[in-house]
């Protein structure tokens, strides 16, 4: 099993030259500590930011400067600052690259549910149904399961949805996966964990075809 | 031109009980500190405030809710505030969540003359109950109306006599759009300065959009995440 920067990690290896990356909080926050050698990305914050760098140092920090999950951050050199209508411009109009964002439940269709747990107090989609609905490439970073043990990958998503047919591909503490007409395809396992695992903890369609690689780091 | 008043409470003249305001900000990072601060001075009540966050307990448009001043927020993340939580768990706040990127758009086009748009966010969704349904290049859009209010309060870095602002960092965030939606907008800033000394290629926000400016005091800037990285001896 993968831990939560393995996961990180994985998905850092999809980073392509000169991309532009909008990084959920949580999981999809680690990626940018695991950029390979030689590749050039810019990461978006939608609260108005590309380039947008590493943490401060300590006595740096300044209260301008933040990301979207409200953290202080820094700018990289040619870094630029933008208003909220035209970050997410950026957004809707497919001029980023790339998606990565957590999820509570994804369904064998490209279903995604994160925002909101009924009963539980509602805190708000923030930019998370603007990012699935118009995103091309949306890769989806979570646990495969819940802390119940139960599925996240199912056949349909039972809590609130964020968006709908719009996640491309999941990577989670087990797998690889990408979301295809017929449902969720195996395109590798994590270290460890065999096939027969991936099918116990996944609820909906999984296709499973010839060997499946383990992951390499 | 000169669209200085005086102080804070010249600014929120005529802010009056159960009317719409816009408020600039992401999480405490460029709010108008200082016309928060009035509106809890003047009592107004029933408000009904546009703004992406609702503050937290102690600072931004937490202390208006600990006065139970706002009768609804209209926001898009609202998580970090227990004051918050347990007024709309009481049905006592209304709330309308709405898609932060849809937002924003919605304020730019309250200001700009455009009455609605379609786009893609929310659609399936709750957010889509209710709301008007058309395909564009085979993808399915909501439509979303425009929004406007009764006043609209930005704050920026600089400003001038005539309403231009130039805002720092990202407390630009929401601050130009619903500077431009606002009936009256009031613009609070870091620094005022005389007509001539911002360099007009580098002006934000137009002062067109803006009615009343002044200088605010004593800027808190609080930080809502103090993240850091330490130095590598």
């Amino acid at each position: 099993m993968l831990s939560k920067d393995q996961i990180a990690q994985r998905i850092a290896k999809e980073l392509q030259q000169n991309w532009y990356v909008n990084l959920g909080i949580g999981i999809p926050t680690l990626i940018a500590n695991h950029v390979p050698k030689g590749i050039d990305v810019i990461f978006q914050s939608e609260n108005g930011i590309l380039g947008m760098g590493p943490f401060p140092f300590e006595g740096e920090e300044d209260a301008d400067l933040i990301n979207a999950g409200k953290q202080t951050i820094t700018a990289m050199p040619g870094a630029v600052i933008f208003d909220s209508a035209t970050s997410f411009a950026m957004i809707r109009g497919q001029h980023i690259n790339l998606t990565v964002l957590g999820a509570m439940e994804v369904s064998d269709s490209g279903d995604i549910a994160n925002w909101k747990i009924p009963g539980r107090m509602v805190k708000g989609m923030g930019g998370a149904m603007d990012l699935v609905a118009s995103a091309e490439n949306i890769i989806v970073a979570m646990m495969h399961t819940n802390k119940r043990g139960q599925s996240k990958l199912l056949k349909q998503c039972s809590l609130p949805l964020t968006g709908v047919k719009c996640v491309k591909k999941i990577v989670t503490n087990m797998a690889v996966l990408d979301v295809t007409p017929q449902g969720f395809k195996l395109i590798e396992r994590a270290p460890g964990v065999s096939v027969e695992d991936i099918q116990n903890a996944t609820e909906g369609r999984l296709i499973v075809e010839e060997e499946i690689p383990e992951m390499i780091f | 031109m000169d669209k200085r008043v005086a102080n804070v409470q010249a600014a929120c003249e005529g802010i009056e009980s159960n009317m719409t305001l816009m408020l600039g900000g992401f999480g405490l990072c460029g709010i108008p500190e200082n016309c928060i601060a009035e509106l809890v001075k003047k009592n107004v009540n029933g408000l009904t405030c546009i703004s992406n966050n609702a503050g937290v307990d102690d600072f931004g448009l937490g202390l208006l809710l600990q006065k139970k001043q706002i009768k609804k927020m209209i926001s898009s993340y609202v998580g970090e505030n227990d004051e918050f939580e347990r007024q709309m768990l009481s049905g006592e706040l209304e709330v309308d969540l709405i898609p932060q990127g849809s937002l924003a758009t919605r304020c730019y086009m309250g200001g700009a003359g455009i009455p609605a748009f379609f786009t893609p966010a929310g659609y399936g969704t709750e957010v889509g109950e209710g709301k008007e349904v058309r395909w564009f290049d085979g993808k399915p859009h909501l439509l979303e109306a425009a929004l406007t209010a009764d006043f609209a309060i930005v704050k920026a870095w600089k400003g001038d006599h005539f309403g231009n602002l130039i805002f720092k960092g990202t407390a630009r965030n929401f601050n130009p759009m619903m500077a431009m939606a606002g009936k009256i907008t009031i613009a609070e800033v870091e620094e005022l300065v005389e007509p001539g000394e911002l360099d007009p290629n580098f002006i934000h926000t137009p002062g067109v959009f803006v009615q009343r400016i002044f200088q605010g005091e004593k800027y808190e800037k609080r930080i809502e995440q103090r993240t850091v990285r330490t130095r590598q001896s």
